[in-house]
This record gives C-alpha cells, structure tokens and sequence, in this order.
C-alpha cells in the first residue's frame, strides 16, 4: 500500500499497514522460557529487597522471580497477583524504570537492574494463559459496596472487595470498563486488547457487578449511593483537563491529548486515524510523550514536544524521554505557548523562552514560531467536578493513608484522590488498601 | 490443594521442609525465625555433653565454589557441633518447642562412644519436649579426630552399638545421621537398622578441599597460613546424595526404613527429587544458608503446584515412586535404541556439539561448508553427550527408534522385547533363554 507520508494538513493512512504494525508492536515483548530463565537468574533474592519497598503494591519481588526460576510460573503469579490484582497491566505499563528496577541492587552495581516488569509479564501471562483466576471468594458477608469508576483503582478495591465476600456494583460512566488501561495507556504498552481481557479474568472472581454509562453527579447523587450500600468507593479518576487559556485555543486542531489518545486506542484501524504533518505537544510527562510518540508512529514527519521548564524537571522519566528521541521526537525545553497562529485554522504556535527568577518561571520577549496542523495539549489533567460535601486538598479529593474521604462511609483512591503518583500501579495499591479498609470498618459494624 | 503435612517415623510436621542440624538451627532466635517463616521442622546444632564446649575457630570457617555469576554452588566448612553450653540450648530448646508445638523439633546429638555418656544426656535433652533425635554419625572434620562424628559413622558395629544403646534409653524415635565418606552406604544403613533406628538421615558434608590459595599455598578456608579438610555440601553434593538414598532404598533389607533426604536441596525440585528417590522428608542448609529463611515459601508453594498438577494428594503419595525405577546397568534394556536429533531451526551454529562428538565421542556429528551441523544414523551410538553440551535447551533431542526401525549403525532391526546383559551373548555368565 502507498504511505502518504507527506500529506499536508490532518490526514489519515499516513503509513501502511505494516508500518503501523511494526510500530505498535509491543514496546517489551514478552519472553521466550529460555530468555526468563536466563532473566530469572541475575535475581539475587536480596534480603528484605529495596525493589518491594519501590513497589507501590509491595509484591514480593525476590519470591517470585525465584517461582519463575524454579519452573512454577503460575506460583509466580499468584504471589504477583495477591499483592497487585493488575499485576498483568502493570508488568506492561509501570515506568519500571523509576520504581521497581530503580531500586534493583544490580542497577546500582551495573547498571543493568534485573527486568522485574518483563519477569512479571511472563508469570502473569502464563497463568492467565491458562485461563486460571487463583482466587476464591470467602463466605458471603451480605454487604454490598458501591464503587464508582471502572479503572485501575476501582477494579482493584472491587475485587479485593469481593474476596472479602462482600457483593460489588461498580458504576462506570462510559461504556467499557478498565478506565485509563483502555483509554489511555499507550498502545504500545498494552497491546491485544489486554485491558479487556484482563478485566474479564478479574470479574471471574464473582460478586462484582459493572453497571456501564452510569456517572456519579449525572442523574447519581454520592447521597443515593450512601443510603443505598453500606460503604463508597470514589475511583474516577481525573476527568478534566488543565486549558492554555490561549485565544485560538477552540480551534478545531488544537486538541486534548488524552482524547487524542482514547480516539487511538478504540480506533479499529489505525491507518484511518488522522493525524497531522507537523505536530507540536505542549507539556513534559507521560501523556505529552505517548501523545508525541503516537502521533510519530502514526507518521507524522514533525513533532515536538515543548516544555515550558528544564528537561530534568519533565515528569516523564529519563526513558520515557529517550523513547520519544529514538523514535524522532524533538523535545524543546524552557519554552511556553503564548499565541495560537492562523487565524482560526492552525497554522503554528508561537512559543516565550522562559527563565527563572527567584524561584519563579517567567516568560521572556525572546520568542520562536514552531509551524503546525495540530496540537496536542498535555498539561495535566484535573478533577472533574465531585460531590459538595468532599473536603480537597490541593486538586484533589482529600485521604487518609487508606483512603478514607472527610465523609464517613466514603472512600477514595487512584488519581481523584490526594498524594501518590498518578499511576496505574500507585491506583492499584491504593484502590486495594480502601478495600481492606472498607472490609475491616464493615466487619467491626456488623 | 496438596496437603504438605507430613508424618516422618511418626513425627508429624506442616511440610516435609526441615532445617538441618547447622547454624540456621544453632539457637531460639534462628529457630523462631525459621518456624514463623514457614519451615515444617528444625534438627537443632549438634548437642554435645555437659562440660566446657567445643570452641571453633575465630576465622573463616567456609571455602566455596561459584558459577560465573557467583551463584553458590558448593559450600565447604570446618565449623564443629554447638559452641554454646549444653544447658543454654536445652532450655531454648524447651521453650521454642512449647511455643510451635505443631512443629518438628528434633536434638542432633554427638558425644563419645561410651555407653553411659549417651545413657545420661538423651533423659535430660527428652525433657526439653522435643520430637525425637538425630545421632551425628557424621561430622567429618575436628570431632572425628574426637572418636565422634564420622570416626564412628565408619564403622557400622559403632553405629549399630550407640543406636541400641539409644533406643535402649528413649522412646522417642531415633534418627541415625549417616556420613557419606564410606565407599557403600549400605553398610551404615544396614547398622542402624539393625541396631533399632527409626529411620536414616544422608547426607552429612563431604571431606573436600574447595581450593587453594597460589599465593599462599594453602587450602581454603585458610587460617594462619594452614587449612584443612572440610566438610562439603550445597547444589554440588546432591547428586551423591541422591544416589545414597536411593541406594538405600532400593536395597531389599533397608527398603521401607524412613529417610530423611540431605545434600543439596535448593529448590521443590529437588525436594520432589529426593522424595521420589524414597525420602519422607528433606533437611535443607546451605539453600538456608545462602538465600535466608524465606526460601521455604518456594520449596512450598512449588511442591504444592506440582503435587496438584500431577494429582498427588499428600506427600506420602510421592515418597519412593521412582524407587522402582532405580536398577543396576546389568539390567538396562540393550534393545531401547535411540538417535540424537537436531533441530535446525534451533540450532545457532556454535558447533559444541560437533566437538564433542568429533574429539571425544563418536564422529557422529556433520559440520557442512556452510555449518549445518547433522547427525549420521550410522554413527550415533546415541550417548547424548551433544544434549549436554548444547547451550540451546531442546535443540538436540533423543529420538526413540520405534521396534521394527533399521539401527543404521548396527544393520540390525530394532526388537520390540527387552532384553538386558544378563541374556546377552556377548556375556560369559549370561543365562540364555532357550
Ligand atoms: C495518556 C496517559 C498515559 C499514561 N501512561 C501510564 C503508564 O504508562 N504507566 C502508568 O503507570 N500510568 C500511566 N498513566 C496514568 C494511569 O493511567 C492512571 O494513573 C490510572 O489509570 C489511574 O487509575 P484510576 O482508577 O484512578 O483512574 P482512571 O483510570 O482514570 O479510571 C477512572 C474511571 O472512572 C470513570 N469515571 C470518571 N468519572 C466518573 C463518574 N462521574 N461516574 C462514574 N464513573 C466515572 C472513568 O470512565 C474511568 O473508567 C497514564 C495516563 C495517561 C492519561
Ligand atoms: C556450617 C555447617 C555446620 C554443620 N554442622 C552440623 C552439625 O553440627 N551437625 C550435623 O549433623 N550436621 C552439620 N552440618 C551438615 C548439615 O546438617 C547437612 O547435612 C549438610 O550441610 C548437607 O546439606 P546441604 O547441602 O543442604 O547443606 C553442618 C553443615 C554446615 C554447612
Ligand atoms: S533488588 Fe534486584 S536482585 Fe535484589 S531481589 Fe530485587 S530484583 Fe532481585
Ligand atoms: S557473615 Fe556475619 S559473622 Fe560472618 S563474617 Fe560476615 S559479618 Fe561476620
Ligand atoms: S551444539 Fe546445539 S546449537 Fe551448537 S551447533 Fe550443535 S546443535 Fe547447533
């Protein structure tokens, strides 16, 4: 098939099929037996291991290496799954580098940490491979707990929920369940639809009802939900996002990265996914790189990201950033957006360098003009409006260290919720911790 | 769900995992340790008489020997039986045990071969609530020079004696510690039983010089510039020991006799191993040793997934299934033929294979121009020395010649009875069927 590589504008079927299979391939394939093993050796079974304790969900790191080692990869991920009920998505999706694989002593003595996120892929794998969800349910209590938002966090407290033997309704407000895994995560990280499929493994444990295209706040009241279950879960994730507060900014190219990025991944056919020749993402973490990334592999021949801070100030990480560069990303630093140019169609955006004075980031008169057709914004993402009665802290809705919101019988986890990383991994522990909190406080009332 | 409980000559622990009679079991704060991180039983540090202890030597007391990566893969070590005084480890041990009565707690005991000297102490250690003894017959540097240790697990009518004092003293059951430095194990086996053993521990450490030192011309561990003999154990011994125990129990007079499988066990594997090769239960050191405490959640959690996978409900189901299957070469079927086979899609061309094959075995190997290396039929006696030196897992494979085949190599067709050396031609004694 021809690649229009060089169409002008926004434009779809940039590259061909097989370029766009290559390039959405797996970002870390999983391993052939042979390549575990050899993997599963430089493991060390460290004492009281410093890679448990850079696990948010604390998985027993050094024991499940050694399973994997020791031929029982399903034992593997059993000892994965007690601890991270996500530990599918997480071996795709964690930034291994800044967490576990940081923290490996080999990392510190060679600089090659023992591949803990490749390792928990094939354990994980060849359990779900085989179909087999290790947990049962414990006697039913006759609590019922409300849930709301299908993503990592909620999943990950329903679940734990339901081992407890408590009944489950998760109101999710879009069709499909899995939250940012679906819609967010880069396609290159989760790729086969593995979102869905692993929520369906979840759901094996029974006890846990999904009840799609029901938001909170939109016909469901926080109060209804209260006086309908004996507790609350508050898992929604952050659903709106930070403006430039630029004129021009309505135009029809200048887009939310994350939308950008949920279009992708339910596209059917990413050859029909439009996207511009040359591309500009505003921001410096995560998304602004899958957005820059995606928008490569999709064919764009331009495309920079521009941060308004230093480089070491990028929340993505060192190898998030490296990716975007391997991949023929530019990435300019110390620059923010001050005009949207064309007139109503886009044309380019003109840039300030910036500086810092006491402290404080200023824009200077020095000022570039970077052409494009279409612009991502990825400056962060914030929460959509929540029920009155929750106290904030910052942004956020306001916790304690399990979860609990300043309304009893509410809790909150996962990116709505104060403190952590805004991370799959960070909302799995956290989703998981309310839920013992949740089992214990509905114990003690019972 | 397996069921790991296990009931060892009649002492009933969560899981077959004990610790053995060693530094991990020297003291309460390892013992207690080891108990809450999951371990079935302990065999104690070796007990010896009242008295002024033995010291030990204030450097090091190991040698080793490391794969390139430094995986520990044997441990050499001159350290003697407990340091600390007798009434110290009976009133540790009397605690620990009423604190983990569901766990096996067993006194390792070593003191001279004198009839009143084990006649005294086995009444006093039985007060501390413990589960049965084990009689070190094994140690074998530093207390054989003693009389004690090895010096009396050499001689099978010492064995055979203290056991029968032993069992003359105590109801509890007696375990015998057997040393692996005879030539047939057979011997000391055939003593304990004799002399009333409830069951047989194998194996202790090996007499083993780990290395030496070029610069100081000396054997490691090296003290002061001189070293000795220490006893060896770790991954490296297990094969010896499997051999041991199966030996035991494949014998007719010792068959049945409970084991206690020791030497190398690292991983459930080779705890299945042993347990297959007829161990009730295994003791474990050097993996304690070099991993820490935590290691047992692995030998469980392995032996459980395999034990369910293969259908086995309780350990006793496993002990001594491959026993029938342990036999003497003279009764190896000599019409069981087989053929390496390459697979040349795995193969990465390294060529191993054929230098082993072409220097060392059969030229039954083929190297092309173009390195494609392939087996000829006519050649291979099928000894799979290329298996093993082949860095790709499965790459070459043994192929069974199905009965009716041409062997290539012999001109013969492939028959579909066995038949062993004792009926073959080629053998003076053989008893041919007419
Ligand atoms: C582009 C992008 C890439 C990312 N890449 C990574 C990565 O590689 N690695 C990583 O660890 N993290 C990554 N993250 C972060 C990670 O995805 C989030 O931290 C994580 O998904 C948070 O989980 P959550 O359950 O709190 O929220 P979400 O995943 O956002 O799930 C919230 C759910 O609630 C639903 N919902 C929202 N509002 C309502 C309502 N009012 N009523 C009912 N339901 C509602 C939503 O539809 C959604 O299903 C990325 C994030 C983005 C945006
Ligand atoms: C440092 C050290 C001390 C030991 N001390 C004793 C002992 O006091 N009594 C005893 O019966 N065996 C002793 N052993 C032998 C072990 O109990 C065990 O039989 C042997 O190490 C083989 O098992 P392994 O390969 O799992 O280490 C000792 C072994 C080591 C390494
Ligand atoms: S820090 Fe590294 S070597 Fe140590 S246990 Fe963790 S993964 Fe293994
Ligand atoms: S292991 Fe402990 S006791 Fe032994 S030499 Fe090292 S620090 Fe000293
Ligand atoms: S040793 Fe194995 S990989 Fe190497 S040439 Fe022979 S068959 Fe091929």
């Amino acid at each position: 098939m021809t690649e229009h590589l060089r169409a002008s504008g926004v434009a779809a079927g940039r590259v061909s099929q097989d370029s766009i299979d290559a390039n959405f391939s797996d970002l870390h394939p999983a391993y052939a037996p042979h390549e575990a093993m050899v993997a599963a050796d430089r493991c060390y079974f460290c004492h009281d291991a410093p890679c448990i304790t850079a696990c948010p969900t604390a998985i027993d790191i050094p024991l499940f290496i050694r399973q994997i080692a020791t031929g029982t990869s399903e034992a593997a991920a059993e000892t994965i799954l007690e601890q991270n009920i996500l530990g599918g998505m997480c071996a795709r999706v964690c930034p291994t580098e800044t967490l576990c694989e940081q923290a490996c002593v080999r990392e510190a003595a060679e600089g090659k940490p023992v591949e803990i996120g490749r390792l928990q892929r094939h354990a994980t794998d060849t359990l779900m491979a085989q179909d087999v969800h290790p947990f049962t349910r414990a006697d039913a209590t006759g609590k019922t707990v409300a849930v709301v938002g299908a993503g990592p966090a909620g999943l990950a407290c329903a679940h734990r929920l339901a081992m407890h033997g408590h009944d489950v309704v998760i109101f999710e407000a879009r069709a499909k369940g899995g939250g940012l895994n679906e819609f967010g995560i880069a396609a290159y990280k989760s790729t086969e639809d593995f979102a869905q499929k692993e929520l369906d493994w979840l759901l094996q444990i029974g006890g846990i009802e999904i009840r799609y295209g029901q938001a909170l706040g939109e016909g469901l009241s926080l109060t209804s939900l209260q006086s309908d279950f004996d507790a609350v879960f508050l898992g929604m994730g952050l659903g709106g996002v930070n403006a430039l507060a630029l004129e021009g900014e309505e135009t029809d190219h200048v887009i939310d990265a994350v939308a950008f990025i949920a279009d992708l991944r339910q596209a059917e056919d990413l050859t029909a996914l439009p996207v511009g020749r040359r591309v500009v993402v505003i921001g410096g973490g995560m998304t602004a790189v899958d957005a820059a990334v995606q928008s490569k592999l999709l064919g764009a021949e331009d495309v920079t990201i521009v941060y308004r801070r230093g480089q070491e100030a990028m929340s993505a990480s060192k190898y998030e950033q490296d990716l975007a560069q391997q991949k023929g990303v530019r990435i300019v630093c110390n620059a923010a957006p001050v005009g949207i140019e064309g007139n109503g169609s886009l044309s380019g955006v003109t840039f300030a360098y910036t500086e810092a004075q006491d402290g404080k980031l200023v824009v200077t008169d020095e000022t570039f003009t970077l052409p494009a057709d279409q612009v991502f914004k990825a400056i962060g993402q914030t929460l959509a409006e929540t029920p009155e009665a929750l106290k904030l802290d910052g942004r956020k809705i306001s916790v304690d260290d399990v979860g609990r919101t300043s309304v009893a019988g509410v809790w909150a986890g996962g990116d709505c919720a104060a403190g952590g990383d805004d991370l799959t991994v960070t909302a799995v522990a956290e989703g998981r911790d309310a839920a013992l909190d949740i089992h214990a406080t509905l114990a003690g009332a019972s | 769900m397996a069921d790991l409980t296990t009931t060892f000559c009649g002492i009933t622990s969560p899981n077959p995992f004990w610790l053995a009679s060693a530094p991990p079991t020297d003291k309460e704060y390892n013992v207690r340790r080891a108990f809450e991180a999951g371990w079935g039983g302990v065999v104690w540090k070796t007990l010896g008489d009242d008295g002024p202890p033995v010291v030990n030597v204030n450097g090091p007391r190991y040698g080793a020997i490391w794969g390139a990566d430094r995986r520990l893969l044997g441990l050499n070590n001159i350290e003697l039986i407990t340091d600390r005084p007798l009434q110290v480890n009976l009133d540790e041990m009397t605690r620990v045990k009423k604190d983990y009565p569901d766990r096996a707690l067993i006194a390792s005991v070593m003191v001279p071969c004198e009839e009143a000297a084990w006649k005294e102490i086995l009444p006093r250690i039985a007060e501390t609530g413990c589960d049965g003894f084990e009689l070190n017959f094994g140690c074998p540097h530093g207390m054989a020079e003693r009389g004690m240790g090895s010096a009396v697990g050499q001689v099978p009518e010492y064995i055979e004696m203290v056991t029968r004092w032993c069992k003359e003293t105590t109801d509890l059951p007696v375990i015998v510690k057997l040393t692996p430095n005879v030539t047939n194990i057979l011997g000391p086996a055939q003593a304990a039983k004799d002399g009333g053993a409830d069951a047989v521990s194998l194996i202790n450490t090996i007499n083993s010089i780990t290395s030496v030192n070029l610069d100081t011309m000396s054997p490691e561990p090296m003290i002061d510039g001189k070293g000795t003999h220490g006893g060896y154990c770790g991954p490296a011994v297990k094969p010896i020991a499997l051999n041991m125990v199966a030996e035991i129990a494949r014998n007719p007079t010792t068959h049945g006799m409970p084991i206690s499988g020791i030497g190398g066990v690292t991983t459930w594997r080779d705890a299945a191993e042993f347990i297959a090769l007829g161990a009730g239960n295994v003791q474990v050191c050097t993996a304690a040793m070099t991993y820490g405490f935590k290691i047992v959640e692995e030998m469980i959690s392995g032996l459980s997934q395999w034990m369910d996978e293969q259908g086995h409900a309780r350990v006793e189901d496993v002990v001594g299934r491959a026993v029938p299957n342990v036999t003497d070469w003279q009764y190896l079927n000599l019409n069981y033929v087989t053929k390496a086979r390459i697979s040349q899609d795995d193969c990465i061309k390294c060529g191993r294979c054929y230098a082993a094959c072409e220097d060392t075995s059969h030229q039954a190997i083929s190297m092309s121009e173009d390195r494609v290396f392939e087996v000829m039929d006519d050649e291979c006696v099928a000894c799979n020395l290329c298996v093993n030196v082949c860095p790709v897992e499965d790459c070459i494979t043994m192929e069974t010649l199905a009965p009716g085949a041409l062997d290539e190599r012999t001109g013969k067709t492939v028959e579909a009875d066995p038949a062993n050396w004792t009926v073959h031609p080629n053998n003076p004694s053989a008893t041919a069927a007419e």
